[in-house]
């Protein structure tokens, strides 16, 4: 389904220094710095898979997924989603996706949230029957009918984030994609999520891949993780492979990026 | 055709979302109204009083000069309602929901296009439209059928001119977010000077507006052919030929989500 | 007084960080420097003996404007400041140990002052070598040139006060966006940022030359080139001088008014 070979990924910064000498000396000359988001890294994912992916901040898991769903090209190595390149042929690519940015909105801020439905509706041209029928099913399976009518301003973070994953999955994508789905959300509200992120998994065989930093998250959902840091992946498994001794899991991962130096 | 049709029909329900937005705020809406029609206004009144104490300029009058400029002020209106997304584009690439567009299966000029449409510059419109009603009245022109096509033809180039500038504002904000003040002197520049037929700005001025950036096509020439200065069919239909103008633009633009998408900043 | 400075060298390092903005900033300016001057131009050709002032001494003014344009621009007020009332922050500024009205005044002055220093210099330099009449020509004298330096200061604290009095008014009114609005339209058409008084009908402008509007820009950038005479110009200080009390004294007022209003109310 998901294979990726060799890729790299490295961005050019400016430098910024304080003090004023400084930014008198940038107004002349500025320094730029090389960052490797990622470097060589390599991996498949299999159709219905379900793949944790996990590292501290800034390790390339957001470029990563920006990648996968089309919106950056790698510097080098190949890229693969179900047979397609995600960079080259971007509009057909992103039809069989679905992407969840936790920490960003895509729902119209000012108007009714069936709204936004509709309107993306239009944007992926989404047959009537089809859109009728997910519409009903993601409705029944997250809750919403209470909440399909009133504006995403006035929706609480954990009513948003349903209302945000059933936006993502209405043209029905094969992959999703979910950055951080659970970010900032009460303990019913997570449970809820994952709950349905689990079923849309066995129900639909879409495959999911999830960053998170929450390993409850990784520990209720995915069997597979995989681990980046510092642009490389570093360790490819189950959670078992992580967890020794009788510690919490956030035990485990905190040993486990101390034990890589990340 | 059929997938015009459909792109239309996405444009229009952007639209209809936008105006349904805006209605939510009222009185925000009524008040950015009335700041646009406040700050054109100015500009009306600063040609009132020179007029007070020139007589022409030129061989432009007073009437005339009103003319000009309201139909500049509601091409550049029109332009600012449609593409407002263009003019606001650096906080979109600023706040990384560029990356939302590029996750949806339409072209990005479409979406961008839908993300804003700003019904408040019908404040500036309604000081054109009585600018206009105004500079017909007194300018004493004869009109005919020809002319009132010119006079659409301007709208229409007009428009597509000012929203070709925007979208190179745009494509410029994937190489730099804070250089791009310089391009206020092809909008609002334009908008500004373009009060005056570009002609009395001198020889050098015109050949620049006529070559490189068609101001003087969809303002000074047609404009020309309406007050009966030039008979010349040719003139009627420049306004037309500026829409070139939109080839550089949409390439620039492509070449700026192609180096979005490679450095991904 | 130290705290002041140290604030004003922040801004400054601020500015100098954007280096592309200043840049963009100033080629701006000078684009629409020029325009401006042609305009006036083809208004001098068609009837020079309409013309009110001597057209270099026009030219003068709009480089002069366009030089020190931050430095007078109503619409360049600070959204922090309005923010900060709209949404309560305001309250955390009441508690530090500083009059809230100085420390505005002190704060806008040194945002305007240090884009202004940034930007003038290269747009003058610029200006200098456009030929006559076109550019800008040396200050008339050297009284002169000190006066152009005295008024552009004191005109500067006009501009800014009246600015500050639109921000504690943000106290009083329900729909600040508003008030903000028409003030602002107000000041650019009335200080002659549309165009220079002098062009205004003879009746208009001598009641507009009495309005606070006129002790802003207007002053410093007439007497540069000595388009002003020693009576006019000795009345024009005067009654900057006169305004500069006036407002800031009603803005003292409302200030005080104002915290006492947050005091009660919390807010």
């Amino acid at each position: 389904m998901i294979t990726m070979e060799h890729v790299c990924k490295s961005y050019r910064i400016a430098k910024r220094n304080a003090g004023f000498r400084e930014a008198c000396k940038a107004l002349f000359h500025r320094e730029y710095e090389v960052i490797h988001a990622l470097n060589d890294v390599s991996f498949t994912i299999g159709d219905g898979e379900m793949v944790g992916y996990i590292g501290p901040n800034g390790a390339g898991k957001s470029s990563t997924i920006k990648i996968l769903s089309g919106i950056l090209t790698p510097d080098s190595g190949t890229v693969l989603v179900d047979g397609r390149v995600p960079c080259k042929d971007r509009i057909r690519h992103v039809r069989e996706i679905g992407v969840v940015f936790g920490q960003r909105s895509q729902l119209w801020w000012d108007v009714p949230v069936i709204d936004s439905f509709e309107l993306l509706k239009d944007i992926y041209s989404i047959p009537d029957h089809q859109y009728r029928q997910s519409l009903e099913e993601l409705t029944e399976l997250l809750s919403l009918a209470e909440l399909l009518r009133s504006p995403a301003r006035q929706l609480s973070l954990g009513q948003r984030m349903r209302c945000e994953i059933a936006a993502s999955l209405l043209h029905q994508p094969r992959i999703l994609f979910l950055d951080e789905p659970t970010i900032g959300l009460d303990a019913v509200s997570k449970l809820a999520v994952r709950d349905f992120i689990l079923r849309q998994n066995q129900t639909h065989g879409t495959t999911v891949i999830l960053t998170t930093h929450d390993m409850q998250d990784i520990e209720s959902l995915t069997r597979r993780i995989l681990l980046i840091g510092r642009g490389q992946i570093l360790m490819d498994g189950t959670l078992d492979d992580i967890r020794t001794g009788s510690g919490s899991i956030d035990e485990a991962i905190a040993d486990l990026y101390r034990s890589y130096q990340i | 055709m059929k997938t015009i049709c459909r792109t239309a029909k996405l444009y229009l329900h952007y639209v209809s979302i936008n105006v349904r937005c805006m209605m939510e705020y009222k009185t925000s809406f009524l008040l950015t109204a009335i700041g646009q029609f406040l700050v054109s206004f100015n500009v009306f009144l600063g040609i009132f009083f020179m007029f007070q104490r020139f007589s022409t300029v030129e061989g432009f009058t007073y009437s005339e000069v009103l003319l000009c400029f309201s139909i500049i002020l509601l091409e550049f209106a029109l332009a600012e309602m449609v593409a407002r997304g263009f003019d606001t584009f650096s906080g979109m690439v600023r706040s990384g929901d560029f990356d939302r567009i590029l996750v949806r299966p339409q072209s990005e000029i479409v979406q961008v296009l839908g993300s804003r449409f700003e019904l408040t510059r019908i404040g500036r419109m309604i000081q054109a439209v009585v600018m206009f009603v105004y500079g017909i009245l007194k300018s004493g022109i004869t009109w005919d059928f020809r002319k009132i096509c010119t006079v659409v033809f301007m709208l229409a180039g007009g428009t597509t001119v000012f929203s070709a500038l925007f979208l190179i504002y745009a494509a410029l904000c994937f190489f730099t977010l804070d250089g791009l003040e310089f391009m206020n002197v092809f909008t609002d520049g334009a908008r500004e000077f373009g009060k005056y037929p570009i002609g009395i700005y001198g020889r050098k001025i015109l050949l620049f507006t006529t070559f490189v950036i068609p101001y003087a096509l969809i303002q000074y020439y047609p404009l020309l052919y309406i007050l009966g200065k030039r008979s010349s069919a040719l003139y009627m239909f420049l306004p037309l030929a500026a829409c070139w103008f939109l080839i550089p633009a949409v390439l620039l633009w492509k070449f700026g989500v192609r180096h979005y998408r490679s450095s991904g900043s | 007084m130290k705290k002041y400075l140290s604030f004003f060298r922040l801004r400054f390092a601020m500015g100098l960080q954007y280096r592309t903005a200043a840049l963009a900033g100033i080629t701006t300016q000078f684009a629409w420097g020029f325009m401006e001057i042609m305009i006036f131009h083809a208004f001098y050709r068609a009837d020079a003996a309409s013309f009110p002032m001597h057209f270099s001494a026009t030219a003068s003014y709009i480089w002069l404007q366009q030089a020190f344009l931050v430095l007078f621009a109503a619409w360049m007020m600070e959204n922090e400041i309005f923010d900060s009332i709209v949404n309560g922050n305001i309250v955390y500024e009441l508690c530090r140990p500083v009059s809230i009205y100085n420390m505005w005044f002190a704060r806008s002055i040194a945002t305007r002052v240090s884009k202004a220093v940034l930007r003038c210099f290269p747009i003058l330099v610029v200006a200098a070598f456009i030929p006559h009449p076109y550019g800008i020509e040396a200050p008339a004298g050297w009284l002169h040139f000190f006066l152009f330096v005295l008024t552009l200061i004191l005109g500067l604290a006009v501009t800014v006060s009246f600015c500050l009095l639109i921000y504690v008014l943000t106290f009083f009114t329900i729909s600040p966006q508003g008030l903000r609005m028409v003030f602002i339209s107000a000041v650019e058409f009335f200080a002659g940022a549309v165009i220079p008084l002098p062009f205004f009908p003879e009746k208009v402008q001598r009641i507009l030359e009495l309005l606070p509007f006129a002790a802003m820009q207007n002053v410093a950038l007439r007497v540069y080139s000595g388009s002003m005479s020693p009576a006019e110009m000795k009345k024009a200080i005067l009654l900057q001088v006169c305004w500069l009390a006036i407002i800031v004294s009603a803005g003292k007022l409302l200030c005080t008014l104002a915290e006492k209003k947050i005091t009660v109310q919390g807010g």
